[in-house]
Parts: C-alpha cells; structure tokens; sequence
C-alpha cells in the first residue's frame, strides 16, 4: 500500500514539442488520491496531449510523470496502471459487451472463473446487470458511456482517464450522465482526470479543475475559486460568462482603482491580493453578469463610492427560466448583460425601459494587460 | 498438336485481330455502299500475312479489305467449330488436321480448283494434299507452304547431335528442351524404330507405343531443362547458352542461324518430320472469290519471296527453295542434304480418337514427376 | 400512381443488371452444363450422360491436378494475407494522408502491364542467365549460374505478385474504416502487441481479410499464364488441363465438365474458409 500522502498522478516540468510547436509547455501538477479532477481549455491548448503522455501514447520531451510516486516514463502504455475513456468511447465492435469488458482482465491472465466474478460486480455496480451479452450497437448512448467506464474500473486502474466522453451524446443525456459520472466516481473511489472544453462539465463534476491554455496551466483550483477569483484574463473570460471592457487605470486609492475605460466611463474596482496594478496601466475588466442589478431609472444618481453604475436602455430581455438576462445598450453603445428574474408581472423589464445599472467594485475583476 | 510457327505463344494467347484497315474498313462498311466493298477474312498463322503483302493484294484490289486474324491449328479448329464454319473467308490448317476435323464438324467447304492457278504448284505437294483432304470425291484443301520440325543443336557444344533420342542423353542433361506436343511423341516413336504413322491404322498398336515413348520422355524428363512454349523462349534459351540442343520448328533454326552461325537445324537421322500448311475454305466463308484471288496472288514468284522471308518456311511451288530469301536459303542448304529431304516423314492425317490418346499421353508425362 | 411509376424505374434501373447476370454469367453456365453432360459415341454423335465426370474421377492426373491447384492457390492466399496485411496496415493507419495515396497508386501500378509482360518480366529476371543469377555471380555469392525458373517456388511467387493488389485494396478499405483510438483502447487496457494485433485488429479487419482471400483465391485457382510461363516440366495448373480439353483435344464436353468441376471446388473451399473462420458472404464480401 501507498502512504495516504502519496499523490496518485503527479506530473513535473511536463513538456511536449511537435517540430516547433510547443504542444505542452511546462507543466507541473499533482492530483490527490481518489478525486475528481479536470482539465478545462479550449480545442488546441494541449489538453488531449497531456493526456496521451499519461496514458502512454506519446513520449514527454522533457519533465517527469509519476504514478503512485513512481516515474512511468519508460513504462510502456499496456504496463501502465492508467486507463483511459476515449472521446468515442472506442468499445470492440467485434465483441460483446462481456467481452469488452473481459479483455483487461484477458490480458493479464486471470483465470476464468474470477473474470466471470469480476465481470459481473463491476456491471452490477453500474447498474447494467443484465446486458453482458449484448453486442454493443445494441446499447444506448448512456449505456455504452457506461460500458467504457466499467471495461476500465474492472482493472482497478490507479488514474482513468476521459477524454471528452460526453461530447457525442445528445444535451439532456449529457446532463444526465454528468452527474452519473460524478456518481460513479465516489462509487469507484478511483482519481479521475477529466478532459473537456466544456466549462459546464468541469464545474460541475470536479472537486479540482485546472484551466488549460496555450500548453500552459493557467490555474489550478476549486470550481468556484476559478470562478470567483480567477488569477489570470484568461481564466475570468473562459470560465463563466462576463462582461468585458479595456480601459487604464487613472488613480489608486486604498486598494481600490479607478478605471478609465476606452469609451469613456469610470469603474471603481477593488484590487485583490497578488495582482499588480498601478496607475497608468492598461487593464481588462471582467464583471459577471449575476453581480449586475438592473433596475428602472428613477431619474437621479445613486453612485456611492464603492458602487459602479452606467445607464443604459433594455435591447432585449432573454428569457430562460431561473438563467433569464437582459441586453442593455450602454451609453457608448456596447451590450451589457445582466442577470434579471423574470416574473410575467408588470414589474420585468421590456425592451426600451431605461434602466440603471449597478455593481459593487468587489464584483469587478480588473487584470493588467 | 501444334508445330512451328514462330510466336505461336503469343497468338495462342492473345489472339490478336490485327485490323490492317481497320479504320478504312469500319469507314467503308458504315458510310460507302455495301455492295462495293468486300472483306476478305483470313484466319491463319502468325507472319503469314506481311502488311507488306497485304498493302500490295488491296492496292490490286482496291474492292477488297483484308482482315487478318493470327491462331494456330488447334483454335483456327475451335474457332471454327464454334460458329460451324462463320466468321472468316479463308484458313490455313496444316495438311493432316483437315480430315478428321471435316468429318468431326464439317467446317469448311469443298474447294473449286479450277479457280485456282495450281500449275504452278510443286505436284508432288499438290498431290499430296489433295490426297490427304479428298473427302467424297471433293478435295477441301490446297498446298501453301511446307517446312519440317527436328532439332537443333550448338555445333560447338554439341557436335555429334542427331537423333531424337539425343535430347534424352545424360551427356546433355539439364542442357536440352523440348516441346510437350504430339510432334515429340512422334519423333520419340520414331528414334526407338517405330512407324508412328503406320500404326495409325491400329490404334491399340499405337496405344503400346504411346506407352512405350511415354515411359521413355517420362524417363527424360530429368534430363531436360524445361519444355519450351514458343518460338521465343526456345530462342531465348538457345541463344544464351542455357541448352545446347532442343526439339524445334525449322524456321525457328534459320532464325538464330542468322545470329549466330553454330546454331544449326539437324534433320534428325530418322527423318525430320514435315508439315504443309493449307488453304481451306470456312463453311460459311462469304468471300470465296477474293480468297481465290488472295491464294493466286500470294503464290506468284515475286509475292512467294516476301511472304517466305516473312515465315521462313518454303513455299510449295516449283522453285520454292529458290525463291527463298537469301540468307534463308542459305541456312536451309546448310541444314538439309538431298537425302534428309528424301527421308522427310510428311504429318500424316490424324484419324478420330488419336488426338485423346495423344492428349492422354502428354498429360500422363506432365505429370509424372521425374525430376 | 406513384407506386407505379416507382415499381418501373426499379424495373428499368434493375433490367441492365439483371441482363448482364442472364446473359453472361447464368446462360454461358447452363449451356457449359449442358455440355458437360455429353458423352461423345462416335464423330457428330451425342449421348446424354455422366462420362465426362466419370473420366475424372477415374483418371488421378485430372483430380491430383485439381488439388494440386487447390492446395497451391490456399499457400499463394496465405503467402499474400500474410505480405498484404502489413502493407495494407501501413498505407491505412500509418503513412500520412498524402503519401497515402501516392502508395495505393504505386500498388496499382503492376495493373498498368498486362499478365503476359509481368510474367515475361520474371522470366528475364530468374532465368539462369538473368538478372538475378547474373548479379549473384557478380557478387560472388554463387560461382556458378542458378536456375530460378521453373519450379514450384517461382510460380507460387509470381502468383503472389499478381494477386496481392487484391488482398490489399479490400484490406485497406476495411482497416481506414477501424478508429485508431480502437487499437490504443487495446494497449489501455493492458493487451500486448500481439494481443492487439490477434484480439482487436484481425477481428476488426476480419471482413477484408475474407472478401480478399475470397477474391484472391478464386483469381489464383483461375489464373492461367503465370503458373504455365512460370511453372516447370512437373507444375500443371488445372485451367492449363481445361485449356488442353477445349483446344488441344477438341473435347468440348470435358472440358466444360471441367470448368463446371473447378468452379465447385473452389465454391466449396470458399464455403469451408467461411465456415471455418465463421464469417457469412454477406458481412464480409458486402461490407468491404
């Protein structure tokens, strides 16, 4: 047995290049025994590769992966305890699902009657009891998300693997299986590393994300500190929706800024620990759309010193239940977003209703440029 | 049973429809009257129908188109069996596959003689022919030209090569070749002191020396580098060394004499067997009278020369051997002496049931492993 | 109304297919039968009969032929799955996409030059005085010169020459159809190259592997030139036997008896090999 404090994956230094091109640039990270973990970037950034070199298929230039505390980098792919879900699942057509499932256990030479055993847990703990012999196109989409799953945990991997396994499933299935996913990952108690571009799926099923971007990490955290203290421009544009303005800073006083924005406005934004911001510099501003009220003018200004505010008029009212938002043209004549409850009263917002908008400057994230 | 005939594997194999005029032909039956031109067409053996001669016959006879397609006896008879005689004006079968092939299935028609010039055929051939393919009174074919199949030999590798039985030598082994057709069966009988063609007439006598030669090639087989399959890779391997003597057609000797001067025809001492190849008429020939004209025309002396020097087999009309080109003639003389031309062994004519048991033969040698 | 209309494009769009089977493969076939069942009595007389299938079963020469054909066509299939399958691997999963292309052509050169040349073409590469013994002398390696023609050894190589274009076309088009994440998926899970290769690959390529024995075996039993150019004083081919019936024996009846003969022995092997390796015609030769 591993000490409790031996982390299940960690990779040092880690560095891949194709020719010029520099795929994985530098990364370094460790992932604790039995947690959910994901790597959320766009298509490119050298996610899918980072992933490869764990698994095996593609050989590091430079750095170090170790499993369990032990380098695997001269390990081949089939010797390493790390498996992997792929983007299409990749089942054996030729086989049935009790076969599939069975190959693993085939390949390290388990005699049959503990593979029967084996096999048959590890469709009960998915819930698919009854299906082993089925041939695969004669399952559902979410069963065979399941198979795949189950035809890696029979082999008591130390990390799986998943490679975007949800993107060819339709969006009320995907849902569904997010949380199944995040089920099945207590159930099996097994480190999972989760790879996708789809922020909604790393949030919601991660106890740890990181925020993949040209080859580099650009942070490593909690759902929700991504989210609410995002470190970098980048991670507060991709995680989460927000409004975005460029501007300069034009004063600092007590920890707080004053934004001058390119068209004009001033934001108050109150600087957060280890970012760098002094007067005179470039910066972006980001601000979420739920920490903006709107509300109708009543004709006069309620600005208060910790308080932004912009006028503006309703474009469009996008409903959507509980998410609902409104588009409101401001006075340089970009499009705000702002998060509204949209009750069917006399009281919501209509298209052309002057409105007034408010945030406070914790709410407004400001980065240098 | 195939003899000679230079190339005779390739057309065996693509029998290719050479359309001299093709497209005048195809022109003329499309957009002139029907009645005007007229196709003459020949079925018969490789180079026996030079474009030289043929651009001469048509300029003579601006009616006619001539189409030639090259074959051997075997498919000029399945060819022509297979349509009952259509499709070509004119064949040229050997003299002895005449016979049994009109009984078998009456494919050609009886020939008018007085339509053609036969003063100036060699009479002895004529009559030879006539005798061969008179059926009913009706005579089916004409002489065109004759030649013999025996051996050849390397003077310098082997000198003392004459007999038949020579291939067989241990002196030679793996350094001979032969053609796996009846032609060896027959000069094999007739090295071990057989008359092949007597026994024609009792054909269980002709089963024991089947047998006989048979167990004898079987016996060869060892000896032997390869069966030769036509002219070109027999040429092949006579030139290059690879054999030093093999059965062969003569003109496939004057050939390689022509390239290389020790490569001579040895009349085998029991005689080298002859061959005449014919003209027939098909059944249900449309062109009797162009083919009649083609027959005149190619036997005038001056014609006779370009189509020997295009076959190099010797016309059968008098003078033939004179009318040879030059160094054609020269390779002849230095094959043959009055006598091996006195001892010539002429093919005679297969009767029905003799190509089986031939066949049978040739299968049983083929696959009997001896080496 | 419109059923009909479509009941007639169905009909017209089917008749030239339908034609074409008839005509060419279904009459010709039944008239071989036909013809088969004669026996010949005398010259121009006919009887109905089973003499021509009896002569063959009587005469050893006709059926050791036969399955001399039939064992040398299953080596020269399993000579070409054997060299095909990693050509065939390498220009579907390994080679980029533009070389891809450029190798399948470089497979189909061979077509360019009829039969007769490429046997030709081995000819004067392995005859004793060729090109090849000519070299080794050169070399050193042998003092005197080597006859490589005529002998079992070149025809079954001749033949693998011939044929292995089409081993490899249905090959490939099967094996770009396999996900490569499939073959990784097998390395995931702990399978060795071999594994691999047995457990995943050759199953998944299964489909080709049939349709392209299938073809290649029928093409080799059938094929004509190669083995009599090639072959020595002791190979006979059975279609060289068919050949000899029909032109050199003018015997029309058994050589159709023949031909009717090697095509059910070859169906049958065909049907043994499906059974054998339990794949169905309709899966494999329909797939690829």
């Amino acid at each position: 047995m591993t000490s409790t404090d031996t982390p299940d994956l960690e990779c040092t230094n880690l560095c891949k290049e194709f020719g010029k091109v520099r795929a994985v640039d530098n990364v370094s990270f460790e992932i604790p025994k039995g947690s959910f973990f994901s790597i959320l970037g766009p298509s490119g950034c050298g996610k899918t590769t980072l992933m490869r070199m764990i698994a095996g298929f593609e050989d590091p230039t430079s750095g170090n992966i170790d499993i369990k505390g032990k380098s695997v980098l001269n390990t081949p792919p089939n010797k390493r305890n790390v498996k992997m879900v792929f983007q299409h699942l990749a089942l054996f057509p030729m086989m049935n699902v009790y076969e599939n499932i069975a190959y693993g256990l085939r390949c390290i030479g388990m005699d049959k009657a503990q593979i029967d055993q084996k096999v048959r847990d590890v469709l009960d703990r998915i819930a698919l009891p009854d299906v082993g012999n089925r041939e695969i196109h004669q399952l559902s989409g979410g069963q065979k998300q399941r198979i795949a799953i189950a035809r890696c945990m029979v082999l008591d991997p130390d990390v799986l693997l998943l490679d975007e396994p949800l993107g060819a499933l339709d969006l009320k299935l995907r849902e569904a299986m997010k949380i199944e996913l995040k089920l099945l990952q207590h159930q099996f108690n097994t480190t999972f590393i989760y790879i996708t571009h789809d922020q909604s799926e790393a949030l919601v099923m991660s106890d740890h994300v990181a925020i993949m971007n040209e080859g580099r990490f650009e942070q490593i955290g909690k759902p929700e500190e991504l989210y609410h203290a995002p470190r970098t421009a980048f991670v507060a544009g991709f995680v989460g929706d927000s409004n975005r303005w460029s501007g300069k800073v034009t004063g600092l006083q007590d920890g707080v800024a004053k934004v001058t924005t390119d068209a004009g406005l001033t934001m108050l934004c109150q600087k957060q620990d280890g970012r760098d911001v002094r007067e005179g510099q470039s910066v972006t501003i980001y601000v979420r759309p739920e920490f903006i009220t709107a509300s109708r003018s009543k004709g006069q200004d309620t600005q208060t010193s910790d308080l932004n505010a912009i006028h503006g008029k309703v474009d469009s009212v996008l409903f959507n239940g509980a998410n609902s938002r409104v588009l409101v043209r401001g006075p340089s004549g970009e499009l705000i977003e702002a998060d509204v409850v949209v009750t069917g009263s006399t009281d919501d917002l209509h298209a052309g209703d002057e409105v007034r908008l408010n945030w406070s400057d914790q709410q407004t994230m400001c980065f240098a440029t | 049973m195939n003899r000679r005939k230079r190339a005779a594997t390739r057309e065996k194999f693509m029998t290719r429809n050479f359309k001299i005029t093709g497209l005048v032909a195809a022109m003329m039956l499309t957009t002139a009257s029907f009645a005007q031109a007229e196709t003459l067409r020949l079925l018969t053996w490789g180079s026996y129908a030079p474009e030289e001669l043929v651009q001469k016959f048509e300029a003579m006879y601006p009616d006619i188109n001539v189409e030639v397609t090259f074959s051997n006896n075997e498919e000029m008879i399945a060819k022509l069996r297979a349509t009952g005689g259509a499709g070509f004006d004119l064949a040229q079968p050997s003299h002895d596959r005449i016979h049994a092939a009109q009984l078998e299935y009456d494919i050609y028609k009886p020939m008018d003689l007085s339509m053609i010039d036969t003063s100036v055929m060699e009479s002895s051939h004529l009559e030879g022919v006539k005798a061969n393919t008179t059926i009913d009174g009706e005579v089916y074919a004409v002489p065109h030209q004759w030649g013999t199949s025996g051996l050849m030999a390397n003077k310098t590798m082997a000198p003392d090569f004459k007999g038949w039985g020579d291939l067989c030598d241990p002196q030679y082994a793996g350094k001979t070749s032969m053609r796996l057709k009846r032609t060896i069966l027959l000069g094999t009988a007739f090295s071990m002191g057989h008359d092949p063609f007597a026994a024609y007439a009792d054909l269980d006598e002709y089963q024991s020396i089947l047998d006989e030669v048979a167990e004898k090639l079987i016996a060869c087989k060892a000896n032997i580098k390869a069966y030769w399959k036509g002219g070109d890779d027999l040429s092949a391997m006579m030139l290059s060394g690879e054999i030093v003597a093999s059965e062969t057609w003569d003109s496939t000797a004057y050939k390689l004499y022509g390239q290389n001067k020790d490569i001579v025809f040895v009349p085998p001492e029991t005689g080298a067997l002859a061959w005449i190849d014919t003209f027939a008429l098909p059944r249900k020939g449309k062109a009797d009278d162009a083919a009649y004209k083609w027959i005149n025309f190619v036997l005038q002396p001056e014609n006779v020369t370009i189509m020997s020097g295009s076959t190099g087999a010797i016309a059968a009309v008098k003078g033939g051997l004179e009318l040879l080109p030059e160094d054609k003639r020269n390779a002849v003389t230095a094959a043959f002496t009055a006598e091996d031309i006195a001892n010539l062994k002429f093919f005679a004519n297969i009767p029905p049931g003799v190509e089986d048991m031939e066949g049978k033969t040739l299968e049983r040698i083929k696959a009997a492993t001896g080496g | 109304m419109q059923s009909d209309i479509r009941r007639l494009s169905l009909i017209l769009l089917f008749a030239p297919f339908a034609l074409w089977i008839f005509l060419l493969i279904v009459l010709p076939h039944i008239g071989m039968i036909a013809l088969s069942l004669r026996e010949k009595v005398a010259p121009r007389v006919y009887e109905f009969g089973f003499g021509n299938y009896i002569d063959f079963i009587q005469e050893p020469i006709y059926w050791n032929t036969l399955l001399r054909t039939g064992s040398m066509s299953i080596l020269v299939t399993f000579l070409a799955l054997l060299i095909g399958f990693p050509i065939a691997y390498y220009i579907a999963k390994i080679a980029g996409q533009r070389s891809k292309g450029a190798l399948f052509l470089l497979c189909l050169i061979p077509l360019w030059v009829s039969d007769l040349i490429r046997a030709f073409g081995w000819i004067l590469l392995l005859r004793e005085t060729g090109v090849a013994s000519t070299f080794l002398q050169w070399t050193g390696a042998i003092d005197q010169p080597i006859e490589f023609l005529y002998n079992d050894i070149t025809v079954v190589v001749g033949l693998v020459y011939t044929v292995i274009l089409f081993m490899i076309v249905p090959l490939v088009s099967t094996l770009d159809g396999m996900d490569d994440a499939m073959v990784e998926a097998g390395y995931n899970l702990g399978g060795s190259g071999f594994t691999v290769l047995r457990r995943i690959i050759i199953p998944y390529a299964m489909p080709g592997i049939v349709s392209g024995c299938i073809v290649v075996f029928m093409l080799t039993a059938g094929s004509y030139l190669t083995p009599i150019l090639l072959g020595g004083k002791n190979s006979s081919w059975f279609t060289e036997q068919i050949y000899d019936q029909f032109i050199t024996r003018f015997n029309w009846e058994s050589g159709a008896a023949f031909g009717f003969l090697l095509l059910a022995f070859t169906s049958l092997v065909v049907w043994l090999g499906l059974r054998l390796t339990g794949q169905t015609l309709a899966n494999t030769v329909a797939k690829s």
